[in-house]
């Protein structure tokens, strides 16, 4: 066993953290599908899902055997390499944005030293799935989601990297175990609540939740960019949007919420009840928004929350500086 | 460090030589898109994370969007592959054949007259080292680009309002 040193076993714990953080975010994401609904159906005074097993709680397996076993097509007209290439980036970039985020002192996979950067740029990538999906599927309502799409995202991203530059003044750190331990005493909600507000906000439009998803709006469009996609190429945009939704709150919950910190209860679980308000919140906010036409949701994030931005970053840079000693 | 500087340096310029050769003009976006993630991945491995994760938000996140954007809506079919074809003719490439070479002789002589293997393993900026140095020495430089790009907003939204007849119609209309 000599080659059992401390530092292999480093090694393979730190790659056990990583794959099993890789399932829970993929598992959680596929799960969330069927909780989503059976919450809806609640909050809309009907049943939902509730045939499959106790309750519907084997839907889940149901959908999965559905969309595995379903023919995987290829449009005759789409163009292949990018089309396969779509879904790919869409679940990718944001199963990659897990490996930043700390669950708990002892757990998280990379302490990165531009922590939450590498988050902005994984989402930055993310708007490439949506628009090569939407122009290699040669199909118009596609392409008008991809349009759609792009232009929310970019806009929507301006001040989502704005909103979160008052959480990384106070901290002084882009890296996310520093700015979780810089909560210990007072949660960034409390002095960074524009803040929290825009990035929630950005949060869900980036990941073209309700009510921010026009780019897919069945009623104009037939399903907007991933129209043509099937089987788990469909899956993978599918499991994409619910896998983007668990980061986003992950993300809040470090961000605004002091990640792990709690009283009395363990760090692991504090993380997990914390995550799964906001998950709730996403889904509640799908049951009880109506979606609004797609110019207001433009003009609202450059006229309303691009300037919200702006006013806290001004605000809080100001007090950090009188506060700072010297 | 050293072999993530060489295969992220390897995989910018064959994904570059894509992005010229390539016909397709998305395809050829794609391989510009890679190329500045290689490029992202060459700036980690020289110990500069911030300058590398800019790279990726703003060049591959931001920029390259709206270049694909605009390439979408223009709506080129085969005939535009077929039309770049042609011009890539053997003709055509002489003299910016020519003229790279050159760069790449100035390139390869300074490179052999220099201390390579240092350069590659520098230190690690942090991204309050990196705002130090440009709100200090450099903050002349940051505030007339901060200026550029403020006159480039106002003629953008100059050039894509609305004329004034139209603007009624517009409200007439919500």
């Amino acid at each position: 066993m000599s080659w059992l040193t401390p530092q292999v076993i480093d090694i393979l714990y730190a790659m056990f953290q990583a794959i099993v953080i890789l399932l829970a975010a993929v598992l959680l994401g596929a799960v969330m599908t069927v909780v989503e609904r059976r919450l809806l159906g609640l909050w809309q005074d009907r049943y939902g899902p509730n045939r499959v097993g106790p309750f519907g709680s084997l839907q889940l397996i149901a959908d999965m055997i559905k969309i595995f076993f379903k023919e995987d097509w290829i449009p005759p007209f789409a163009d292949r390499k990018l089309f396969m290439l779509a879904p790919a980036i869409a679940m990718a970039s944001l199963l990659l944005s897990f490996m930043i985020i700390p669950i708990t002192p002892g757990w998280g996979i990379a302490d990165l030293n531009i922590g939450l950067l590498f988050f902005f740029a994984m989402a930055g990538i993310n708007v490439y799935a949506v628009l090569f999906g939407g122009w290699a599927s040669g199909n118009k309502y596609a392409l008008l989601g991809a349009m759609r799409a792009s232009a929310q995202t970019l806009s929507y991203e301006v001040f989502m990297g704005l909103a979160l530059m008052g959480v990384v003044g106070i901290t002084g750190s882009f890296n996310m175990r520093e700015i979780v331990q810089a909560q210990e005493g007072l949660w960034f909600i409390v002095p960074q609540f524009f803040g929290f507000c825009t990035f929630l906000i950005a949060g869900i439009a980036v990941t073209h939740r309700h009510p921010f998803d026009q780019p897919e709006a069945e009623q104009e469009l037939a399903d907007g960019y991933h129209i043509e996609f099937s089987s788990m190429k469909f899956g993978m945009f599918f499991i994409g949007e619910y896998v983007g939704m668990v980061l986003v709150s992950a993300l809040i919950v470090t961000l605004f919420f002091g990640g792990w910190q709690g009283p009395w209860l363990p760090p692991i679980v504090w993380f997990a009840l914390k995550t799964a308000f906001f998950l709730m919140l996403f889904v509640l906010l799908r049951a009880s928004l109506p979606r609004p036409r797609y110019d207001r949701v433009m003009s609202f994030g450059w006229k309303v929350c691009l300037p919200l931005t702006l006013i806290n970053l001004l605000v809080t840079s100001a007090v950090i500086l009188l506060d700072a000693p010297g | 460090m050293e072999l993530a500087f060489y295969l992220g340096g390897l995989v910018a310029v064959i994904a570059t030589l894509g992005v010229i050769t390539g016909t397709n003009a998305v395809h050829s976006l794609l391989n510009l898109i890679v190329s500045l993630i290689a490029v992202a991945i060459v700036f980690f491995a020289l110990g500069a994370p911030f300058a590398g994760a800019l790279e990726i938000i703003v060049y591959a996140g931001a920029i390259m969007v709206l270049f694909v954007f605009v390439v979408m809506i223009l709506n080129l079919g085969q005939g535009a592959v077929e039309q770049e074809r042609l011009w890539l003719q053997a003709r055509t490439w002489i003299l910016p054949a020519i003229l790279s070479l050159v760069l790449l002789g100035t390139l390869l002589v300074t490179l052999s007259a220099g201390d390579g293997g240092r350069m590659i393993s520098g230190d690690m900026l942090t991204a309050k080292a990196v705002g130090r140095t440009l709100f200090g020495p450099w903050l002349l430089v940051v505030e007339l680009a901060a200026m550029l790009l403020l006159a480039g907003l106002v003629t953008a939204s100059h050039v894509g309002r609305l004329p004034r007849d139209r603007r009624d119609d517009k409200k007439g209309g919500n």
